[in-house]
């Protein structure tokens, strides 16, 4: 009975040493952290996609409690669920367009030619590790959907054509697909950015179209209707200014042979000129 | 399989831990001599055609050359010049495409009809007399470099890093990827510019002794190397096993003087330079001349090839037109510059030979996708390990490699030490690229470490 009382005693005469340790540890060590940053971090997105240029949700939402940023800088939030965060910390929504992830390519198998056939691991960076990947524009999209694997917000598929498409409403301008593609065919951009140049061939005239039907030959006829500086033609490609932005319309892109040059509207609809070659055929251009 | 193999090599041969056994092919071209070919209409010289900066041209679209003519400049001590393999006219300078897959700046010579084989343009001189940076000066104006593949510039490697001296030189003759002959055919063929060439490359070094290493596979080489030995007893010729990659730089060394180059470190660290047989047997012809390296001894082969033979080969002559010279067969499939384990496929006939093609290899076209075979889990044989020449552990490595891990392949596992050369996706049961991963890898790690410089 004695050994009994004593086990009983010693381990709650240790547990209440222990949890006095533990109560004065608590007071001397305590780190005050403001509770808004949880409220206002339940209120993020928490995808982590660093879109804000943060590290990540709770990052940003400490940097907003500290009013270092604006809520507006969170592009992936509703705008609604933004107000909601100015009006409890009590500052701006402030600006922070949406970025999307766009496509400096259009060359379908539908479209572009394919020199080789490429045989081995079905991955863009190990294609184009073996001779370029086999197509025949040594600048274009070789479709085994590296980026595709690397989204996590499951914003990209490949189309018919083995392009990538970009789902603009799950877009999170994260830059995961930019710095996979091993053509660097892919870029984040505004959604005011309209007017597109969907190509990143520096070869000119026939010999690029040649390889591609919806080339940019570098003809030159966008940067001539266009507001002057809005458009150049650089390494025989189309480059277009984007710091001028407000001069640009569909005016750009009437005259382009090729359609390389587009104008994407809000609802997802790709605009081509009326001189921009209509595209009927459906299936693969042959090895050639 | 590999077991039977190594039990019918000769097992007296030098060589190194690990590597393959693949099937060699060399019965087709191995006694074939070097022929000349017609000049191809047009020349596609591409002015980084080797390790450093690309060279600098020195002539403007219209202007005429005459073989052997500079046609472009060394840009820097890492870097050669480039000198007009025919006759003709500069038609342009444009971007033109390379085996690697990006275009590239290239100079496209127009090569006259009934041009002249002979060159004209050089000036004489005794290697042998000049003083040794005299020599590094003359092989660096020759354009030579590294003719077994790499494309290293051979000037480069002729003076020893400070507080380094190189002791031994070593010269290349194994020759281990299959169906390659050109090597074979020089030793048989041009021994005495030759040893011309390992003497120059022994005065300019201060090395006191060279040995060649030959594959015990062209035994008949190893012979006529033997007999024509020059007196002084400087130069020694020995067999190596006849095993894949024998012929890497650090194999060759381990095989030959069973010292291995440090982690990291380079050849000249332990006192050795490594030679090509083709690049001093190059050296040996062209510095008393004063010559340009216009032309190189290309292996033309594989199943797919109506005439197989070894070649001297204008640089700068098109796939396409070498393919026209020795005829396609209705199979031929995939066209490979190189050898069939480290060469690259490519994707256009109108890539041109560089001064870095040792062959060109046609495979029959596969029946079915190669690309269909099916890639299975790994199953831990060790296979791979037991293949590594630097012993790496590739089915770790691959591993790492499908999860993305690329930064720690390269961190705790010594990615950077593989050259892949190839032997664990050769000998992996389950069909897994690892080289093609490993080669995935090291790309993405360039790309991050340059992405953190800028």
């Amino acid at each position: 009975m004695v050994t009994l009382l004593t086990a009983v005693g010693f381990m709650a005469a240790l547990g209440l040493l222990l949890a006095l340790v533990l109560v004065l540890a608590n007071q001397r060590l305590y780190v005050y952290e403001d509770p808004r940053i949880d409220q206002v971090e339940d209120l993020l997105p928490k995808a982590n996609c660093g879109a804000c240029g943060e590290a990540g949700c709770r990052t940003f939402a400490e940097l907003l409690v500290k009013g270092e940023v604006e809520p507006g800088k969170c592009t992936v939030n509703a705008k609604a669920t933004n107000q909601r965060i100015a009006d409890f910390l009590g500052v701006a929504l402030g600006s922070g367009e949406r970025r999307v992830a766009r496509l400096a390519c259009a060359g379908g198998a539908h479209v572009a030619r394919q020199r080789a056939r490429y045989a081995g691991l079905a991955s863009c960076r190990a294609a184009a590790l073996v001779s370029g990947g086999g197509k025949g524009c040594a600048w274009g999209c070789l479709g085994l959907g590296d980026c595709v694997a690397v989204c996590t917000f499951g914003a990209l598929s490949l189309d018919a054509h083995g392009l990538p498409v970009v789902d603009e409403s799950r877009c999170t301008a994260c830059g995961d697909c930019v710095d996979v593609c091993p053509k660097d065919l892919f870029s984040l951009h505004p959604l005011s950015h309209r007017l597109w140049v969907a190509c990143k061939s520096r070869d000119a005239g026939d010999e690029a179209e040649h390889e591609c039907e919806v080339v940019c030959t570098a003809c030159g006829r966008c940067a001539q209707d266009s507001p002057e500086g809005l458009i150049r033609i650089e390494n025989n490609l189309a480059v277009i200014d984007y710091s001028r932005n407000a001069l640009a319309s569909t005016v750009a892109i009437e005259r382009c042979p090729t359609g390389a040059i587009v104008w994407l509207e809000p609802d997802g609809r790709v605009l081509k000129g009326r001189d921009a070659r209509r595209v009927v055929r459906k299936g693969a251009l042959p090895i050639a | 399989m590999a077991l039977l193999s190594s039990l019918f090599q000769s097992g007296s041969s030098k060589t190194f831990a690990h590597g393959i056994y693949p099937v060699e092919h060399k019965e087709l071209t191995a006694d074939k001599p070097v022929r000349r070919l017609p000049f191809a209409p047009e020349l596609i010289i591409p002015l980084a055609q080797h390790k450093g900066a690309p060279a600098v041209p020195l002539v403007r679209p219209g202007q005429e050359v005459v073989r052997g003519e500079p046609i472009a400049r060394a840009e820097g001590f890492v870097s050669v010049p480039m000198h007009a393999p025919a006759t003709g006219v500069i038609r342009s300078i444009e971007q033109a495409p390379t085996a690697e897959g990006p275009k590239a700046e290239a100079l496209v010579l127009r090569v006259y009809e009934a041009a002249s084989q002979q060159v004209l343009y050089g000036a004489e001189c005794d290697p042998l007399a000049l003083a040794p940076e005299a020599i590094v000066r003359a092989v660096q104006e020759a354009g030579l470099v590294g003719l077994g593949g790499a494309a290293f510039p051979s000037h480069v490697k002729l003076v020893a890093p400070k507080g380094r001296v190189i002791e031994t030189l070593l010269v290349n003759g194994c020759e281990c990827e299959p169906y390659l002959t050109c090597d074979h055919r020089i030793m048989l063929e041009q021994h005495t510019t030759l040893m011309r060439g390992i003497h120059i490359a022994l005065h300019a070094t201060g090395a006191r002794r060279a040995i060649i290493g030959v594959e015990d596979n062209k035994l008949d080489a190893l012979r006529h190397l033997r007999a024509h030995l020059p007196s002084d007893g400087r130069i020694s010729a020995e067999a190596v096993r006849s095993k894949y990659p024998q012929g890497a730089e650090k194999m060759l060394i381990k095989a030959l003087l069973g010292r291995e180059v440090p982690v990291g470190g380079l050849p000249a660290d332990i006192g050795v330079a490594v030679y090509n047989v083709g690049t001093l047997a190059q050296m040996g012809e062209l510095l008393p001349k004063g010559q340009g390296l216009i032309e190189r001894v290309v292996t033309v082969s594989g199943p797919g090839v109506e005439r197989p033979g070894n070649f001297l080969v204008p640089i700068g002559t098109p796939v396409r037109f070498l393919l026209d010279q020795v005829g396609l067969k209705e199979t031929a499939g995939e066209v490979i510059l190189g050898g069939p384990m480290m060469g690259m496929a490519v994707a256009s006939l109108d890539v041109p030979v560089t001064k870095a093609v040792s062959g060109v290899v046609v495979l029959e076209r596969e029946d079915q996708d190669l690309a269909a075979r099916h890639i299975y889990p790994c199953i831990k044989c060790g296979d791979c390990l037991r293949a590594c020449p630097v012993s790496l552990n590739p089915s770790l490595l691959g591993e790492l490699a499908a999860a993305r891990q690329y930064q720690t392949m390269a961190a705790e596992h010594h990615l950077d030490q593989c050259f892949e050369c190839g032997c664990c996706a050769y000998v992996c049961p389950s069909n897994i690229p690892l080289t093609q991963y490993f080669r995935i890898a090291k790309a993405i790690n360039r790309d991050i470490q340059r992405r953190k410089e800028h």
